[in-house]
């Protein structure tokens, strides 16, 4: 009875693995393939060439695109946490008039669909003048990543016990250095999941950066890949689709191994008594 | 060098009093105890004290200086807390440097002062350790140091013993008396709702209840005359024996209290004769509980080993010269 439970268990492991990690892997092999072999469906991969991700790299203005998609997905978690943080401490630890409702109506914010921003948005960023340069980007994606961030850091910062608080007054710090001394360190776990979502976020979002550049230097990946094109209009170049893909998904990948191993819970452990 | 002054200090959180109108000096180099049941304010004003809640009205003067306004690093305090709330990703320290490198002080300095603390307290070997890698007699000790360090004119303890097991708090309690005893020229002022500590670490007592005021003096004094069946009652441990009705009444008072080290079996010419109803051995005493046909068995402490069983009948009498006479309102009647 115990082994099929367990057979049964690792059965929906593998299958759920699968299901999810199925559709990157055919990227990969696809990638790795030229010519006419594009259209056959292989499980396995056949063959191992990299022409497509040569070609890649000598598209346009792909490499530009991937430092643009870097530049803007960094600045972006950057303000988002920044203004995260400060937002949530007020929010968790400064009692005022009106705090729940400000609280909702961040969470409203995040409710609207892009398309439905798309238009005034589109206004904002022409009268500040940043159209099809990377700030229209930064400032649009840490609109949308900001209510997220401000919820779950504010979540966390009430429940960073307010003795702590008191002791770094006592001990004379400023509410900026209760922020960023005392709070901060204790907050890596919030800070590294929020941070990694808004960088996601940033790094594969597509309406905006379609919208609001126009240029193929100012573009970020996801609109260059979609936009690539083959020798005739009839033709779509999946090879180099793929290896596109491949090529932006990896470092995401990176990331997130890096960081997944900073997400540990009980940073406060020993602090108060619990 | 610091000496208190709180004038009718009154603190409401919206329309609950918490603080309603307490007068009281604490003396320069003095060790106050607050002490009260929960929800008495006792901690609410310590905390006005610190500076860490605002002063509804009233005035809080140290040296003769009003402080209402002024913020708690800028007051000259330092504070143990009952959770330590240390610092948790610093180690003990920078825990116990943290204020002073606020302060802009020079690193030399803070080291001798670092250094000095924990050798008072015997934590100089723990320096480098997280506060997850201490016991939890070892955080308050450091949560004490990183107080000491501030080299504060008033030292405030918010219940410092409460999360520590019997043993640590008895030996943690002889390390904060020593503590007074050498920093003679520094104001204590500590929380706490256990009487034990009170009697045995103040200069004097402060008893709080529902936010007043009840008495303040020294433990003798609390002990030996106090000036309110509460008083009376909250004071002492084993608790103050109260007989009310008409055994009181032959006492000429509403309520008599006696405590159980003033009652002496006496067989001979016995006050009451009672059941044994209960006997506790704690070894060095006994502790019988006496039914005199009062509300609760009188509870009379026995010096030595003589055993009396239970179901006895024996006779008692009080020491009238330590028996406490109230009136109906609790006064005492002298």
């Amino acid at each position: 009875m115990n082994a099929v439970k367990t057979g049964a268990f690792y059965l929906a492991v593998v299958v759920i693995v699968v299901v999810a990690v199925f559709p990157f892997y055919y990227a990969i092999v696809t990638s790795l393939k030229t010519g006419t072999a594009l259209f056959e469906v292989n499980y396995w991969p056949r063959e191992f060439n990299f022409q497509n991700y040569v070609s890649v790299m000598q598209q346009g203005a792909f490499p530009r695109n991937i430092l643009n998609s870097i530049l803007v997905a960094t600045l972006t978690v950057g303000f988002a946490l920044f203004l995260g943080v400060t937002a949530s401490y007020a929010l968790a630890r400064v009692r005022f008039r009106g705090r729940t409702l400000l609280l909702l109506t961040i969470l409203g914010v995040s409710m609207f669909p892009q398309i439905a921003v798309l238009a005034g948005l589109f206004e904002l960023i022409r009268f500040l003048g940043i159209f099809n340069t990377p700030w229209a980007l930064v400032l649009s994606y840490t609109i949308f990543t900001l209510p997220f961030t401000v919820w779950v850091l504010t979540t966390f910062m009430r429940d960073l016990p307010v003795e702590i608080e008191e002791a770094a007054i006592v001990d004379g710090a400023t509410p900026w250095q209760i922020i960023f001394k005392v709070f901060m360190p204790l907050m890596w776990p919030a800070l590294v999941t929020t941070g990694l979502l808004a960088f996601i976020g940033a790094w594969n979002e597509f309406l905006f950066a379609l919208t609001f550049t126009s240029s193929n230097t100012t573009r970020t990946v996801p609109v260059a890949i979609a936009l690539l094109s083959g020798a005739t209009q009839y033709e779509t170049p999946w090879g180099i689709i793929m290896a596109a893909s491949v090529i932006v998904t990896v470092p995401l990948i990176i990331l997130v191994l890096i960081f997944q191993r900073k997400i540990v819970a009980g940073l406060t452990a020993g602090g108060v008594k619990g | 060098m610091a000496q208190l002054q709180l004038r009718d200090v009154r603190k409401s959180y919206g329309s609950v009093n918490v603080i309603k109108g307490v007068d009281l000096e604490i003396r320069d180099g003095e060790f106050m105890v607050f002490v009260g049941p929960s929800g008495c304010g006792k901690s609410t004003l310590l905390r006005l004290i610190a500076g860490l809640e605002d002063i509804t009205s009233g005035d809080l003067l140290f040296d003769g200086v009003r402080v209402n306004d002024l913020a708690p690093s800028k007051r000259g305090i330092a504070m143990v807390f009952q959770s330590y709330a240390l610092y948790p990703h610093m180690k003990v320290y920078d825990n116990m440097a943290f204020g002073m490198k606020l302060a802009k002080a020079g690193p030399d300095e803070i080291r001798k002062r670092v250094e000095k603390a924990a050798k008072m307290l015997a934590i100089d070997h723990l320096l480098d350790r997280l506060p997850k890698q201490l016991s939890g007699g070892q955080r308050q000790r450091v949560a004490i140091g990183r107080a000491i360090v501030r080299d504060p004119k008033v030292f405030l303890f918010d219940e410092p013993l409460s999360n520590l097991d019997a043993a640590l708090r008895v030996a943690t309690r002889l390390e904060i008396a020593k503590l007074h005893h050498e920093m003679q020229n520094v104001t204590m002022v500590y929380v706490t709702h256990d009487q034990v500590e009170a009697m045995t670490l103040a200069d004097r007592i402060c008893v709080l209840r529902d936010g007043l005021v009840m008495q303040v003096g020294t433990p003798t004094e609390l002990y030996e005359r106090p000036n309110s069946l509460f008083v009376a009652g909250f004071i002492g441990s084993p608790q103050m024996n109260f007989v009310n009705g008409q055994i009181a009444k032959g006492f000429n008072a509403h309520t008599i209290g006696i405590r159980s080290e003033h009652i002496v079996v006496d067989n001979d010419s016995p006050t009451w004769r009672g059941e044994v109803v209960h006997a506790e051995n704690l070894g060095s005493d006994n502790f019988l509980f006496v039914d005199i046909g009062s509300e609760e068995p009188v509870l009379v402490r026995q010096e030595g080993k003589t055993a009396i069983p239970w179901g006895a009948t024996i006779g008692i009498r009080p020491l009238s010269e330590n028996m406490h006479r109230f009136d109906e309102k609790g006064v005492p009647i002298r």
